[in-house]
């Protein structure tokens, strides 16, 4: 599972109020995830989300994600985002990220090696994160192969997982 | 070696002899909520998911926009109703019976020390003040419900040591006061992906109330559990409530902690967080002398929405007015608080001094309905979070203080020191 894409630089403690306005998507309990998308960031930075293209890449500093539980992993990925880079990234923010197959990954010191627009290659299985703008790289904490967490993303989230798991229990109560 | 309380409690609920930090597990939760129902039962259906664990284990209902302001709102309503029938839910709780599941939780004894809980919502690290080890989830609610089992890391677990005793509601400096004093002092990660656990002798001081707003805001800090030993005003709390034997745990004396800070109670001030983050918080007399202008101060949340709270704020508006250009929302965490309100006159006052008095909802604290802040606008909030927009527009300023603190700051129009009424 290895991407590259053009980075999107944000700091720290990016709330998931942030991500996922509560006035615009949460009073909206009807709102698909691609109109909310489209919301993303409007306090922070205005325009963001439809700057986006397919493919992009999210680096960020401490605490990504921090706050609500709310969904806000998914707008991320309605908007084409392929996986999130962060020095550090919030519990609930990783859980709901794994929980539907959006690459997340925790990397120490990787805000520092990157300006936004640079060219990133991040290798979720390893942990490795390259700038290939500017040849460097830096080392992230990539999941243990024999984790819940790693089977549930490599099965492209819990859905999939789940049903794979009941099912089993199905055939062999 | 020892053990923490959430290495105890984590052995237990996986049935192993023991647990260490950094292992993966499985855990067999104690109880779980669902709160709303947007596309829950169409999610349910697709997995192939036709009855939950244990119906009696689900507690079920809509605290967040009660009673529905749209009819988005009304339909996702209409879902959870049927989730509830469809899925045989005994613990269901209809708008006027109804809170805010974190106050209902520990309320109608679904937890009892020991216990290990996932639960939706952010803020279900409330129960750790009851001695649980209690996380948050989200997405793999269709998980706990079709299997009552999460997986886990099992976290490094680090203590904040709490000595001298706190001030206390007769101050004015609760344990709001203690959580942003925490979260300024340490920063609003020291707790990312750790066990929390609150020890020594200054507990005792603490009331429940104040307990639970510490464990509620510990996700604020990024725990993943934030505990407190059980004593005997845990188990006074709970007395009548517990549906099981409380199974308390305790920290062995030789247990391992990543890290351990001493918290001093007895000096400690009111303290007040500035827009936009938690972790800028600052005691309220380096803020009070500012003077600055508030439109909007509300004493609620699942944070600050008990009666030790509201009874705080009547205190203070005893034959006062709120302010002329103020609006002061108050909004109980349950029902059952709307009632004691009621019983001990505390709505009397708060009407007589020209408050908004609500029903029990989230409402205003994440945005969505019944307080809403508008471009410009500055609300005090005994609430929990004060990320820009969090309340609404993205252009207001929320200051987060303890509800003695917001109802000081409505008399007076300006965030202020409560202590002045003292």
């Amino acid at each position: 599972m290895r991407f590259q894409g053009r980075v999107w630089l944000f700091g720290d403690n990016i709330s998931t109020d942030l991500i996922m306005p509560g006035h615009r998507v949460l009073a909206r309990p009807g709102i698909s995830d691609r109109e909310a998308a489209q919301f993303c960031m409007e306090a922070n930075r205005p325009g963001w989300a439809q700057q986006v293209t397919p493919g992009d890449i999210i680096v960020a500093g401490r605490n990504f994600g921090c706050g609500s539980s709310r969904p806000a992993a998914r707008l991320l990925k309605a908007l084409g985002i392929s996986c999130v880079v962060a020095d550090s990234i919030a519990r609930l923010f990783f859980r709901n990220s794994i929980h539907i197959g959006f690459p997340v990954l925790i990397c120490p010191g990787v805000s520092r090696i990157f300006q936004e627009g640079d060219i990133a290659e991040v290798d979720i299985e390893t942990g490795r994160v390259r700038n290939l703008t500017r040849g460097v790289e830096v080392q992230g904490e990539p999941l243990p192969k024999d984790s819940p967490p790693y089977q549930i993303l490599m099965a492209g989230g819990l859905d999939p997982y789940l049903k794979a798991r009941l099912a089993g229990e199905r055939r062999s109560p | 070696m020892g053990f923490t309380m959430a290495e105890k409690i984590l052995a237990r609920a996986s049935g192993r002899p023991q647990v260490r930090p950094g292992e993966y597990i499985w855990a067999r939760v104690d109880g779980t909520a669902v709160i709303g129902g947007r596309g829950l039962l169409a999610r349910l259906r697709s997995l192939g998911v036709h009855r939950v664990w244990d119906p009696d284990r689900v507690y079920v209902t809509e605290d967040h926009l009660a009673p529905p302001p749209s009819v988005e709102a009304a339909n996702a309503a209409v879902e959870m109703r049927r989730f509830v029938r469809e899925f045989g839910i005994t613990h269901f709780f209809e708008w006027g019976r109804h809170g805010i599941i974190h106050e209902l939780f520990p309320h109608h004894g679904y937890l009892a020390p020991g216990d290990f809980i996932a639960s939706i919502d952010s803020h279900s690290t409330s129960y750790g003040c009851f001695n649980v080890a209690s996380c948050p989830i989200n997405e793999e609610l269709p998980l706990v419900l079709a299997t009552g089992e999460v997986w886990l890391r099992v976290p490094e677990s680090i203590r904040f040591v709490l000595v001298g005793r706190l001030p206390g509601p007769e101050a004015f400096v609760v344990g709001k006061d203690v959580i942003l004093h925490i979260a300024g002092t340490y920063g609003t990660d020291v707790g990312l992906y750790r066990s929390v656990e609150f020890v020594g002798p200054g507990v005792a001081s603490l009331s429940m109330p104040s307990r639970f707003t510490i464990a509620n805001m510990g996700v604020e800090i990024g725990a993943k559990f934030a505990i407190f030993p059980c004593d005997d005003q845990t188990l006074e709390y709970l007395r009548g409530k517990m549906r099981r034997e409380p199974r308390p745990v305790s920290p062995d004396p030789d247990a391992s902690y990543a890290a351990t800070y001493t918290v001093d109670l007895t000096s400690l001030p009111p303290y007040v967080a500035l827009p936009h983050d938690p972790g800028n918080s600052v005691p309220v007399d380096q803020v009070a002398p500012e003077r600055i202008r508030i439109d909007q101060a509300f004493i609620g949340s699942c944070t600050n929405g008990r009666l030790e709270d509201f009874r705080m704020a009547a205190r203070i508006l005893k034959g006062r007015q709120v302010h002329p250009q103020v609006r002061l929302l108050c909004t109980p965490a349950s029902q059952e608080v709307w009632r004691q309100c009621l019983e001990e006159g505390i709505w009397q006052v708060l009407a007589d001094a020209g408050a908004l008095i609500t029903s029990s909802t989230c409402g205003p604290c994440p945005g969505l309905h019944m307080g809403v802040l508008g471009d410009g606008e500055v609300c005090i909030s005994s609430s929990n979070r004060n990320f820009q927009g969090r309340m609404g527009s993205p252009k207001a300023f929320i200051y987060l203080a303890n509800p003695a603190t917001v109802a000081a700051s409505a008399v007076l129009g300006y965030i202020a020191d409560p202590r002045v009424f003292l």
